[in-house]
């Protein structure tokens, strides 16, 4: 297995949409970690989950498994590791602006991360109308991932990609 | 089938950590449909959801050291509550929305330090989960510390049951700052972590104007397998499905 093989399949990985926003690859993600080739042709592929409760996490490793023997792999064993953590700073600009465009306010720098508070929020921008005059609803949204805003100016709720 | 009792030590660690979220997420779950707000059924789901995920991580790794072919499932649905090691905080029932901030306030600044302080273990598998967890639990514990404030320094009505529900959970704290293992290079000793997790609870009474309770008992024994009669009502719950039918996968 050569280079460009792999360089084919890791593409292949990171083509997979998100089952749950699908309008992100996981490449967009940034959570596929590694994808190594052994000598026997077993593909080994590196994920690392959003959220550790994450319930999309299997089925990511499903459609994985599917997209690989679809581009040639034979075995594969997908692995789930968990450090580094992941951060939603290994978005891409890319993901960010189809989140968007979906209608979900992208997130912002995890500055919180090393151990600041989380209190005060950084304001999402509306993803529908662009006003900064916007409010959090609650830290907590329809996925782990996500948090509940809603605009003072459109009075439209949106989701916002949960800075972590 | 062998009790968590005679487990090595570092297997103990894994499975005492897991248990206490596992309850944990059990009890918050119970909350779903009930709370006072849609957005709190919301916010607990998650919370619990995310508790959960860490769960299944211990319990597998644990399951992992023991080397006995015993997976997360296993260890969550086939244990009796003699051989769980989660602390008695965690199995206490709701009670009311205050007393269920307050145990959250409790329960993630005490997580909040330990993940932070385990990031360093000298266990890769601990000190992985360790980061990945602590984000999380940052979230867990700035909810419960907005709740706390806004009941506490509320109406009468709000800060009498805010302070009720401390007063309810206070005997419980001491427990979460026995020692849980012997492993001075892998696990963190619960004492050491006392004086941050009482410098950030005590800001938030403060803020929240409610007085920090001076319970006159504490509870003992959960790491070692001594539970509150009502452990074993939510295992009954939570292995049922299980346990009614060995085996079954979604």
């Amino acid at each position: 297995m050569t280079d460009s093989n792999r360089a084919v399949l890791l593409a292949a990985a990171r083509a997979v949409p998100d089952p749950e926003l699908p309008v992100l690859t996981l490449g967009d993600l940034g959570i596929i970690r590694d994808l190594q080739v052994a000598g026997d042709g077993t593909v080994e592929v590196e994920l690392t989950p959003t959220y550790t409760g994450c319930p999309a996490t299997a089925v990511i490793a499903d459609d994985v498994r599917d997209a690989l023997r679809q581009a040639g792999a034979g075995q594969v064993r997908v692995r789930t590791v968990l450090a580094p953590a992941w951060t939603t700073d290994w978005m891409s600009e890319t993901g960010r602006r189809k989140l968007r465009e979906y209608g979900i306010a992208p997130p912002g720098p995890a500055g919180h991360a090393d151990g600041g508070p989380v209190r005060l929020a950084l304001s999402a921008r509306c993803p529908r109308c662009g006003s900064a005059d916007t409010r959090e609803v609650s830290h907590f949204g329809s996925t782990p991932c996500k948090a509940l805003w809603t605009c003072r100016s459109c009075a439209e709720p949106f989701d916002s990609f949960k800075a972590i | 089938m062998t009790g968590a009792r005679t487990l090595e030590p570092l297997a103990a660690y894994a499975l005492a950590l897991g248990d206490d979220a596992l309850i944990l997420a059990q009890r918050l779950g119970e909350w779903v449909a009930r709370a006072p707000q849609i957005e709190e059924d919301v916010a607990l789901a998650n919370i619990a959801l995310d508790l959960l995920g860490q769960a299944r991580t211990l319990l597998a790794y644990a399951g992992q050291v023991e080397g006995a072919g015993r997976g997360e499932d296993d260890l969550a649905y086939l244990r009796d509550d003699r051989d769980f090691r989660n602390v008695q905080l965690v199995e206490i029932p709701n009670g009311d929305f205050a007393v269920t901030m307050a145990r959250l306030l409790v329960f993630s600044a005490y997580q909040y330090e330990l993940y932070t302080a385990l990031q360093d273990s000298g266990d890769p598998a601990l000190a992985g989960l360790a980061g990945k967890a602590v984000k999380e639990v940052a979230y867990h514990r700035d909810h419960a510390t907005q709740w706390v404030l806004r009941l506490g320094d509320g109406t009468e009505e709000s800060h009498a049951r805010m302070q009720a529900g401390l007063d309810q959970i206070w005997p419980y704290t001491e427990e979460l700052f026995d020692p849980a293992s012997d492993l001075p290079d892998v696990g963190v000793d619960p004492a050491t972590l006392r004086p941050a997790w009482a410098g950030y609870v005590t800001a938030v009474l403060t803020e929240a104007t409610c007085r920090q309770p001076e319970p006159a008992w504490r509870s003992r024994g959960g790491r070692d397998g001594l539970h509150t009669e009502h452990l074993g009502h939510l295992l009954a719950e939570m292995q049922h499905l299980h346990r009614s039918h060995p085996g079954a996968t979604w």
